[in-house]
């Protein structure tokens, strides 16, 4: 990149062909996102030490009020996210490759996939043998889920943001550095999903807390 | 019109007709819209810097009257409750409303300058962190005038925070004013972190970093994961004073020690978060006045970062006490005691400087060095409490109280203000005074460890902190009025300070672009900087740009007067992460009313979730919604989205 110019020893970078603003995934937006899912995931594992470290500490027997914790909602939901990722993805591979329809069905799929998600959450709240308040157990899975569930409603905005820019047909092969970086955003909010799954919906089955 | 998506950028040298053109690119509007909208890191910068300057005073008053009340034995001044609520308020305000913003405040003005920038990485992000630090600030402080503010400590500890102990609006004030403060800190550390890596100018590579650039990023890099520990914390006290759950009380199979983990996860990276940041103002300005290179530069650079490595396993030693297991706590009395060797590096390191160099006394310089001075007392009690029975014997004494001021006034106040006397000419264009210098520098010098130095023995001799008077009798008489004459002595030393600021920036000399011969790349930029900061984006061929010619070590010289010009449009320079290669011509956003307007929604939400409010609440929501969408709706001047149909 560089090359002498004038006097031999002054360096002087002369760089050809630089892109001009984000062009793909490659503009300071996607390392923005990076920063943000950084911080959330960080916010979601104190989250869980509270969840581990209470219950690891809890007098011995009987801290998780629901030994068993029902799968018959939560599995098929858990399901119904982790593919809505990958539907996601194919929207955003119909951007990438300038397939309209593609790109549409793709994104408008995850949107209707994550409302379904956190519509079904509700049920299994309402589905829950104890409420908010019962106990630190109880208080801790409401506001895990409950953090989760505002994730899900803020990935929904974007979702939708992005599904209407790609309608008013906004983005090319080029310049789609929005649709990716919210795609990434959405495929966070379902893996950080996988980790709180385990962790109330496992776990117990495993003896802890029981 | 679809625009070009790559380009090779004109080299050129600095005009008069080039800097006119940037200038018409880059000067923001004037006005109330101007003021409310700018994203200018000068600016910013410099906002951050004076109003974290005012809450250092307000809590520089209110120790003023702690100290008041306790000159004597059984002091009657105060209150129990109104002493509480100000040794918590002057704790919070120090180190969460001064400490980390002062800090942010000099990284966001200097950054783009040292690095070759023509801005941050995010402006607009830039400007939302300083209007949600404002915002903040005047909640926590809008509490504590009326009388709910803070009473628990700044580490608030349950269950004295908790409802049935605290029954007022105090501990909603604090809980709910921290995440909201928790929002500017996280906002500023992703904008530092990007910055750092992706807009440097060619060739500063990171063997070449100003060390503001490893202190301020090494900071950075823990806020962003250690500040949702302590939101978290205070989110979940807000739901148990509240809404009736059980995460910190006993009762209902809650755990109260999961409080402290969580503050402490947080806090104590924390504390390196806010004085290695003022670190590395030393690494940069004290060899300017020693007239040489920082001795062990890559040493002192690593070390910043093991420091805050090391820093994110140690933070069991603030609950020795708590009866935890004894396996446990050998670990982190352990990783305690190891973190005194980068510490150890850094002290070196600077002493090195100034032996092999040839000091020049300025008032920086006495600030600079003086804090090698501090930092090692300050480190000494801190590595006597890492020693699990001695923090035994110690731990909620005035010894700890002692440690912690050495820390923070010692390693954060001390650089803080000489990165004013030495940044202050490129900031203003005016030369401080340096004869007031002198007097400012040895009066708070001395009234700092006439205030601080004693207070150890008051600890030692067993007075425990947080009592609002204490009786006759028990040894401590003296020490206390000692400290408080001190702590006045201090109080003039700061006002002297004010006072050379404002005479300054009144009739001071003028700078000049370099008046202290500086090699940093901010010093090749007019004082003050005009607000695209480079003419032409340099390029850099060493640590030290301006003093190649007289060092001559690397053959090569860096160029500051010739390069990229960049000026189609309010254009800046992407650069990879490692090496500094360039990589993008980045399009800056203009000025932009949507941060402010975000902070205001988001004030409302703050405001409605105390007074439980859903309808208020509801207004920030929606308030948030359409500040963000404006924000991020794709713009072309950005180039983040095609003309329609086009």
């Amino acid at each position: 990149m560089a090359e002498p110019q004038l006097s031999p020893d002054v360096i002087v970078a002369a760089p050809r062909d630089l892109q001009v603003g984000p062009v793909g995934r490659h503009g300071l937006g996607y390392w923005g996102v990076g920063t943000l899912i950084a911080t959330e995931a960080a916010l979601f594992s104190y989250l869980l030490f509270s969840y581990y470290y209470t219950g690891a500490t809890a007098p011995v027997g009987g801290w998780v009020i629901e030994p068993h914790p029902a799968l018959k909602l939560a599995l098929p939901n858990t399901i119904l996210l982790l593919l809505s990722s990958l539907v996601a993805w194919i929207g955003e591979r119909g951007v990438l490759e300038r397939k309209r329809a593609q790109a549409l069905i793709g994104l408008g799929g995850a949107l209707l996939m994550g409302i379904a998600f956190a519509i079904i959450q509700t049920f299994e709240w309402q589905a829950k043998p104890f409420k908010l308040g019962a106990s630190s157990y109880s208080s801790l899975y409401f506001v895990t889920t409950g953090f989760h569930e505002l994730h899900v409603f803020v990935g929904l905005l974007v979702l939708a943001a992005v599904f209407a820019w790609t309608a008013l047909d906004y983005f090319s092969p080029r310049r789609n550095l929005t649709v990716s970086a919210g795609v990434l955003y959405w495929h966070f909010v379902d893996v950080i999903w996988l980790f709180v799954f385990f962790t109330y919906y496992l776990t117990p089955y495993m003896g802890f807390g029981t | 019109m679809r625009q070009p998506d790559y380009r090779t950028p004109h080299i050129g040298i600095d005009s008069v007709e080039h800097q006119s053109r940037l200038l018409e690119l880059w000067e923001g509007e004037g006005g109330l819209k101007g003021f409310l909208g700018t994203v200018d890191h000068k600016k910013i910068g410099i906002r951050y810097i004076v109003t974290a300057l005012i809450l250092l005073v307000f809590g520089g008053l209110e120790a003023l009257i702690m100290r008041l009340q306790l000159a004597g034995p059984n002091g009657t001044l105060l209150n129990p409750e109104q002493y509480d609520q100000l040794f918590s308020t002057h704790g919070m305000t120090m180190i969460f409303l001064y400490a980390l913003p002062i800090l942010s405040g000099f990284s966001n003005y200097l950054w783009p300058l040292v690095l070759g920038g023509r801005d941050m990485a995010f402006p607009r992000l830039n400007a939302f962190s300083y209007w949600i630090y404002l915002f903040s600030a005047i909640f926590l402080y809008v509490g504590f005038l009326t009388g709910n503010g803070p009473n628990d400590g700044w580490f608030n500890y349950v269950p004295y925070a908790s409802r049935d102990y605290n029954p007022g609006l105090n501990e909603d004030f604090y809980s709910l004013g921290m995440i909201f403060l928790g929002i500017s800190v996280t906002a500023g550390a992703a904008n530092f972190i990007v910055t750092a890596f992706r807009t440097r100018a060619p060739g500063m590579s990171l063997n070449r970093l100003p060390m503001i650039i490893w202190g301020t990023l090494t900071a950075n890099a823990a806020n962003l994961v250690v500040i949702p520990a302590v939101s978290l914390a205070f989110f979940l006290l807000w739901m148990d004073r509240q809404y009736g759950t059980h995460f910190f009380d006993t009762s209902g199979n809650g755990q109260p020690l999961l409080w402290q983990h969580l503050f402490w996860i947080f806090g104590h990276p924390w504390v390196y978060a806010i004085v290695l940041p003022a670190m590395s103002f030393v690494s940069d300005g004290l060899p300017v006045f020693c007239r040489r290179p920082l001795v062990g530069y890559p040493y002192v650079a690593l070390s910043t970062v093991a420091t805050m490595i090391l820093g994110f396993g140690v933070w069991v030693h603030h609950m020795f006490a708590t009866g935890l297991p004894g396996l446990g706590m050998s670990f982190f009395s352990a990783a305690s005691f190891v973190i005194v060797l980068p510490s150890a590096v850094a002290v070196f390191a600077w002493l090195a400087t100034i032996w092999l160099g040839r000091p020049v006394i300025t008032t920086a310089f006495l600030y600079f060095s003086s804090m090698i001075l501090m930092f090692v007392i300050g480190g000494v009690s801190g590595f006597m409490t890492a020693a699990v029975p001695t923090d035994w014997q110690l731990t909620d004494t005035y010894f700890v109280v002692a440690h912690i001021h050495y820390v923070l006034i010692g390693i954060n106040v001390f650089p803080v203000l000489g990165a004013v006397y030495y940044w202050f000419p490129k900031m203003s264009g005016k030369l401080m005074d340096e004869r007031l210098g002198r007097w400012n520098f040895w009066i708070t010098f001395i009234g700092f460890n006439l205030a601080f130095l004693p207070m150890h023995l008051t600890g030692l001799f067993g007075m425990p902190r947080r009592v609002y008077t204490y009786a006759d009798g028990m040894g401590w008489d003296t020490l206390n009025l000692i400290t408080t004459i001190g702590s006045f002595v201090l109080a003039v030393g700061v006002l002297l300070f004010v006072i050379n600021v404002l005479k300054s920036l009144k009739s001071g000399a003028p700078a000049g672009p370099n008046p202290w011969d500086a090699p940093g790349l901010e010093w090749s930029t007019p004082s003050p900087p005009p607000p695209y900061n480079f003419a032409v984006i340099p390029t850099v061929a060493s640590r030290t740009p301006l003093w190649e010619n007289r060092l001559g070590e690397s053959g090569v010289v860096s160029s500051v007067d010739r390069g990229m010009l960049l000026s189609q449009g309010k254009e800046s320079i992407g650069s990879s992460a490692v090496d500094a290669e360039p990589d993008m011509i980045l399009h800056m956003p203009e000025d932009s009313v949507a941060p402010f307007l975000l902070a205001i929604g988001a004030t409302v939400l703050f405001v409605g979730m105390l007074l439980k409010v859903w309808f208020v609440i509801g207004i920030g929501v929606v308030l948030i919604a359409l500040g963000t969408l404006l924000w991020l709706w794709p713009r072309r001047d950005l180039r983040e989205r095609e003309p329609v149909h086009g």
